[in-house]
């Protein structure tokens, strides 16, 4: 059960986000571009299609193919990260391009490829989100045709308490049942495009935290409006 | 989604003809830069980190370090490495996968600018000779590639180095305390070894290319220099040069030189 008067480490309210900024059209190369920010997490994504898959062989005649690749900078951590690929940045392009498919209208695009890089600058816990928030306002930025929006929040709960948007500080957290991290992406109806869960939680709890993700799933949504409406190039 | 991935034939003519009257496109000199546009401490978790834009060409550039056995051969100084990456957002000329020569060579050319010099005072980064010395890993990632990322790497690097502070380290337990620094910086010499490429297309050498431009070079030299004073070079494609050539230059690198310095000197305090 969430306690009202439970302390966050930086104060805020279990149901409140770090301060976002947003900004599309970063990177002048691609078709689409922008950049997250939540708290200490920066997140940008470049959107580059579509365009003709290659090798040919992996061309589908019957739809289009979203391709993501995640990638965190070796500086955007305390412990340098090695360069380039491992496991959990395999897993994280998969888990976005689940994320993100279902609001594209990519079965227009036969044949076609389209690629989506995303790149952490720097970790606070929480990338993946910020990077499928990134990725969401590149998508529209390179006009690609897209039913709904997506918005992705790193939801959690810290001994018994319930709380929105995780620091790695909090991830950390080891006191009670210590720390459960969930990350959730849904459009801005509520309908879930990604979850994942890793610690302890009753299923009572779950269901709230759901609710709560809504919440801040409209918040996030209202500032990548603001973002896309503010873009020059 | 018409993106040009080279450039049309009929725009290289009309750059060699526009060259042939010493004019560019965006309207510089032959040895002028674009604006550098300099960003300090982009990720808080670095021990110094920068973003270098030139024109619409940008890089960003961080350090870490951490502690581990010195090589064999120099028991009594500290590491450098230097990795460049070629992200595939900045270009859709990059693909995803391991380094290709491009990135490998950036990494290259920007780590020897930065060791030959002696930029760095590497005696200053042992701990306990023969055991204990820093690794500084300068790391680079291209983020838009609109020409020259060979420059604005290099001179990321020197910034990024400039404004690092050394992390703490807990000699009992052997570990780093990352997030926590110490007001100490890296010991750097005063002179900082500018990399500035010069290309050659026809009769005429150009610097800072933007990507049409660099698309038609037939040979480049990228000079590593602190005034006067040359520390690296490298000669990059299968064109020749003559030696009058190669003065022309150096010269030119003589003279842009202080042009660039000024440009980024309140960034090296």
């Amino acid at each position: 059960m969430a306690t009202k008067n439970f302390k966050r480490i930086d104060g805020r309210a279990v149901d409140e986000m770090r301060q976002i900024s947003a900004k599309v059209g970063i990177i002048p190369n691609a078709d689409g571009s922008a950049m997250w920010k939540q708290g200490d997490t920066i997140a940008i994504a470049a959107v580059y299609g579509p365009k003709k898959m290659h090798p040919q062989h992996q061309q589908d005649p019957t739809t289009g193919q979203l391709r993501c690749n995640y990638t965190l900078g070796s500086f955007s951590v305390a412990e340098r990260a090695r360069p380039g690929k491992n496991r959990r940045s395999r897993e994280i392009d998969k888990i976005i391009e689940w994320a993100l498919s279902p609001v594209l209208q990519i079965e227009r695009f036969v044949n076609n490829v389209i690629d989506v890089h995303i790149h952490i600058i720097q970790a606070d816990a929480g990338t993946r989100c910020a990077g499928i928030n990134a990725a969401a306002l590149a998508l529209a930025h390179a006009g690609i045709p897209m039913k709904k929006m997506v918005c992705s929040v790193a939801a959690g709960k810290l001994d018994k308490t319930l709380v929105m948007d995780l620091t790695k500080e909090e991830e950390d957290y080891k006191d009670g049942e210590g720390s459960t991290d969930i990350p959730i992406t849904m459009t801005q109806d509520g309908e879930i495009t990604h979850i994942q869960l890793d610690g302890k939680i009753n299923s009572k709890e779950l269901k709230e935290v759901i609710e709560m993700t809504k919440k801040a799933g409209k918040e996030i949504y209202e500032i990548q409006k603001k973002a896309l409406k503010e873009v020059t190039e | 989604m018409d993106k040009y991935y080279t450039t049309p034939e009929i725009m290289k003519q009309r750059i060699k003809q526009f060259l042939s009257k010493g004019n560019r496109f965006d309207g510089r000199k032959t040895n002028e830069f674009r604006d550098i546009e300099v960003e300090l401490g982009i990720s808080k978790k670095a021990e110094g980190s920068c973003r270098v834009r030139i024109g619409k060409t940008e890089v960003i550039v961080g350090v870490k370090m951490d502690v581990g056995a010195p090589y064999a051969d120099n028991p009594d100084k500290g590491n450098l490495m230097t990795t460049a990456e070629m992200l595939p957002l900045s270009s859709p000329r990059f693909e995803a996968g391991p380094p290709k020569f491009p990135a490998i060579e950036l990494g290259r050319v920007v780590d020897r600018g930065l060791r030959e010099s002696g930029f760095i005072n590497f005696e200053k980064l042992c701990i306990k000779e023969g055991e204990k010395v820093w690794t500084i890993f300068v790391d680079i990632y291209t983020i838009n590639d609109d020409g020259n990322l060979m420059d604005a790497a290099g001179i990321g690097a020197i910034i990024a180095l400039k404004n690092s502070f050394i992390p703490e380290y807990d000699e009992k337990t052997g570990k780093v305390n990352y997030g926590k620094l110490t007001n100490k910086k890296i010991e750097l010499s005063e002179n900082v070894p500018i990399p500035i490429t010069i290309h050659k297309i026809g009769e005429n050498f150009i610097v800072d290319p933007t990507r049409e431009e660099e698309d038609l070079s037939e040979t480049r030299v990228t000079i590593g220099s602190s005034k006067g004073v040359i520390s690296s070079m490298q000669k990059g494609e299968a064109n020749i040069l003559t030696s009058e050539e190669m003065e022309k230059i150096l010269d030119m690198n003589d003279k842009i030189w202080n042009d660039i310095f000024k440009k980024i000197k309140k960034f090296l305090k």
